[in-house]
């Protein structure tokens, strides 16, 4: 006797561990294959942009931290461009490199989130605990020039808010680190933040190996990635997918190289492609740009080393003076008193200027009519992008690789929703 | 920055559609202003023609042009009792859902922009569309020339109203389920119009009109004067000489 079998509807998120947030996805299923997917978005909207048209330029530079809340400096970096561009001020080559430096802390920062949090959806629970290690290690130079290990608002235009400190912040003994292992977790820590960074960048790819060591051979992992999620690259060019997505599918387009902005001209690094644009491809393409990030950090820290110098432009109609002058001179005060009340008017005009974000082009698009606060502010969230073509991409895989193919889009609602 | 000099993008646009296209090269940006009618056969030219071969949908957003250039504070004018620092206007922030400003016949309210990138030959553009109805903002929908700007438009639909016709899903995409009006508008209130709680007694979540004052703690200004000329005189300077 023949049965009717109907597909079912079914509810992936908003609350779900494999969502990586608040994605609800409103899933057709054929038993165990997928039919139609469609992405409910927007339940973390706080409207950014918005809230950026009432406030002067500067106080807006907080909210980007908080769009994608893993690769925090990169966000900051395309909205204090876009400002810069129409300010037409220069950036001090200092603070160009610190930005291109922290801009490559934060792709480690974000692809060792990515990895570890990819790998636990696919089931192998330890490489969060070993990516998470290193993580830590990197948000304390956050800690360390900012006050704050996430949300730095470090980025200001026209350079960098300051100079990079002299001295790490050290452990101190607890019934938690004692001993031997407290002695090692300050042995980086001795001498200035550059030489902190000098040791971790020495130490680092030995990390990556062992990241690779858990998974690129891994047969369960291969089972989970290869062959799933594929994207030719005629597709991920139609979709606006941009970054890994991208380059995974083996177009070779970074904008690092394409279009370089701050110092990435000078370095010396490559771009990792991949060859079938499955999701097991962008995985090596993500693990060999953490290894490629760290030398560009190492060439950095070698600059940084030895080229003292300002960290912000001088130009106190944009940035304030130091604090000391104030207390004498009194233009220096009155400079401090108009930037922290009125802020600077950015002369009329409309940019976009992008960053290849450790997630794909992240771009900011800025219409200024003359005035203190911005006329109009968007934000190209590459994520945003990326979801959008999940309803073709998933249909006919498995239930199963809907959550290996979230994870390879590396979605991070803050800056789906914005 | 680009293989080719950017004027030349914008020399070949003029030359491939001549009055189609109001084109504008400004710090290397290209922008091309484009009417609603012949957006298509722009953007598929722009997407398929080897001197363009815009394949990548970067961004479409929308833009609501009501009040530019408008400010609070009076900068120009000075009377016996010295500048005027009383906040004057609506702008962004100041007023409630009853008090909104009324947007009479504004031309070219909204518009719709357009951002392309193309791989193959390394450039950027911008392609605007003004709305002809600012009561009904329409432009064509580009989902059939690149599938990705589906959200996007469907971004812009949800925070601006602008319609995009010929979109195959034009939901609302970010604000909430049953959302009433359009969040981004320049008369839309920055504090909102409902507020959402859970009521124990009912035992459920109720949506009542908002309680919080509509504030803003900065003035919006335009200077013309010379702090900003001056600020331009010292960012040419060459600082690092200082």
């Amino acid at each position: 006797m023949a049965q009717e079998i109907r597909n079912y509807t079914m509810n992936f998120g908003p609350q779900h561990p494999a969502a990586h947030g608040v994605l609800r996805l409103v899933l057709e299923m054929d038993g165990e294959t997928v039919v139609r997917a469609d992405p409910h978005v927007g339940l973390l909207h706080r409207g950014t942009e918005k809230l950026a048209e009432s406030k002067p330029f500067n106080q807006s530079i907080g909210y980007m931290d908080r769009l994608d809340y893993v690769s925090m400096m990169c966000n900051e970096h395309a909205y204090v461009r876009a400002i810069e561009t129409l300010l037409g001020i220069e950036v001090p080559e200092r603070a160009q490199y610190i930005r291109t430096m922290f801009d490559e802390i934060t792709r480690i920062l974000n692809h060792l989130m990515w990895v570890g949090s990819n790998a636990l959806d696919l089931g192998a629970m330890a490489v969060f605990l070993y990516a998470f290690r290193e993580r830590e290690e990197l948000m304390d130079v956050y800690e360390a020039v900012s006050g704050a290990r996430m949300h730095a608002t470090y980025y200001r235009p026209g350079g960098v808010y300051r100079d990079l400190p002299d001295h790490m912040s050290q452990y101190r003994e607890s019934p938690w680190h004692k001993g031997k292992d407290l002695k090692r977790l300050n042995s980086w820590r001795e001498g200035s933040m550059l030489d902190y960074l000098e040791a971790f960048t020495n130490d680092f790819p030995t990390k990556v190996d062992e990241y690779e060591e858990l998974l690129t051979n891994n047969r369960i992992w291969k089972q989970r990635t290869v062959g799933i999620g594929v994207i030719p690259p005629e597709k991920a060019q139609a979709w606006g997918m941009t970054g890994v997505m991208l380059r995974g599918s083996g177009i070779a387009w970074d904008l690092r190289k394409k279009q370089p902005y701050a110092k990435y001209a000078e370095m010396d690094f490559d771009i990792p492609v991949g060859v079938g644009g499955d999701c097991y491809d962008r995985y090596l393409v993500r693990v060999e740009e953490m290894r490629q990030s760290n030398r560009i950090i190492k060439q950095c820290v070698q600059w940084l080393k030895a080229n003292p110098g300002p960290v912000i432009v001088q130009n106190y109609k944009v940035a304030p003076p130091h604090r000391e002058n104030m207390k004498e001179d009194m233009e220096a005060l009155i400079h401090h008193f108009k930037l922290f009340t009125e802020g600077y008017g950015v002369p009329a005009g409309e940019t976009y200027a992008a960053v290849e974000a450790p997630k794909g082009e992240f771009g900011c698009y800025l219409v200024s009519d003359g005035a203190n606060k911005p006329f109009r502010v968007h934000l190209r969230a590459p994520g945003f992008a990326h979801l959008s073509s999940m309803d073709a991409i998933v249909r006919g895989h498995m239930l199963a690789d809907v959550v290996a193919m979230i994870g390879t889009y590396d979605l991070v609602f803050g800056e789906v929703d914005r | 920055m680009t293989d080719t000099p950017i004027n030349s993008l914008a020399e070949r646009l003029a030359a491939r559609f001549g009055d189609t296209l109001k084109i504008s090269a400004v710090r290397n940006e290209v922008t091309a202003e484009v009417a609603a009618a012949d957006l298509l056969a722009v953007a598929t030219a722009l997407r398929d023609e080897a001197p363009f071969r815009f394949g990548v949908p970067i961004d479409v957003c929308g833009v609501d042009y009501m009040s530019y250039g408008q400010t609070e504070w009076d900068t120009e004018t000075v009377s016996g009792t010295g500048f005027s620092r009383g906040v004057e206007g609506e702008a962004v922030g100041r007023f409630a859902w009853s008090d909104r400003p009324r947007a009479d016949a504004l031309p070219n309210r909204f518009a719709s922009v357009v951002h392309l990138l193309s791989l193959e030959n390394n450039q950027r553009l911008r392609l605007r569309t003004f709305c002809e109805d600012d009561t009904l903002p329409v432009v064509p929908s580009l989902t059939g020339i690149w599938p990705g700007v589906n959200w996007f438009e469907r971004e812009s639909f949800d925070l601006y109203g602008i319609i995009y016709e010929g979109h195959p899903d034009l939901r609302r995409i970010l604000t909430d389920y049953g959302f009433v009006g359009h969040p981004f508008r320049k008369d839309f209130p920055l504090i909102g119009n409902v507020e959402v709680r859970y009521d124990p007694e009912q035992k459920r979540v109720v949506y009542e009109p908002v309680s919080i004052e509509p504030r803003v703690l900065v003035p919006r200004v335009i200077r013309d004067d010379a702090d900003l000329l001056q600020a331009k005189a010292e960012a040419a300077d060459n600082w690092r000489n200082n």
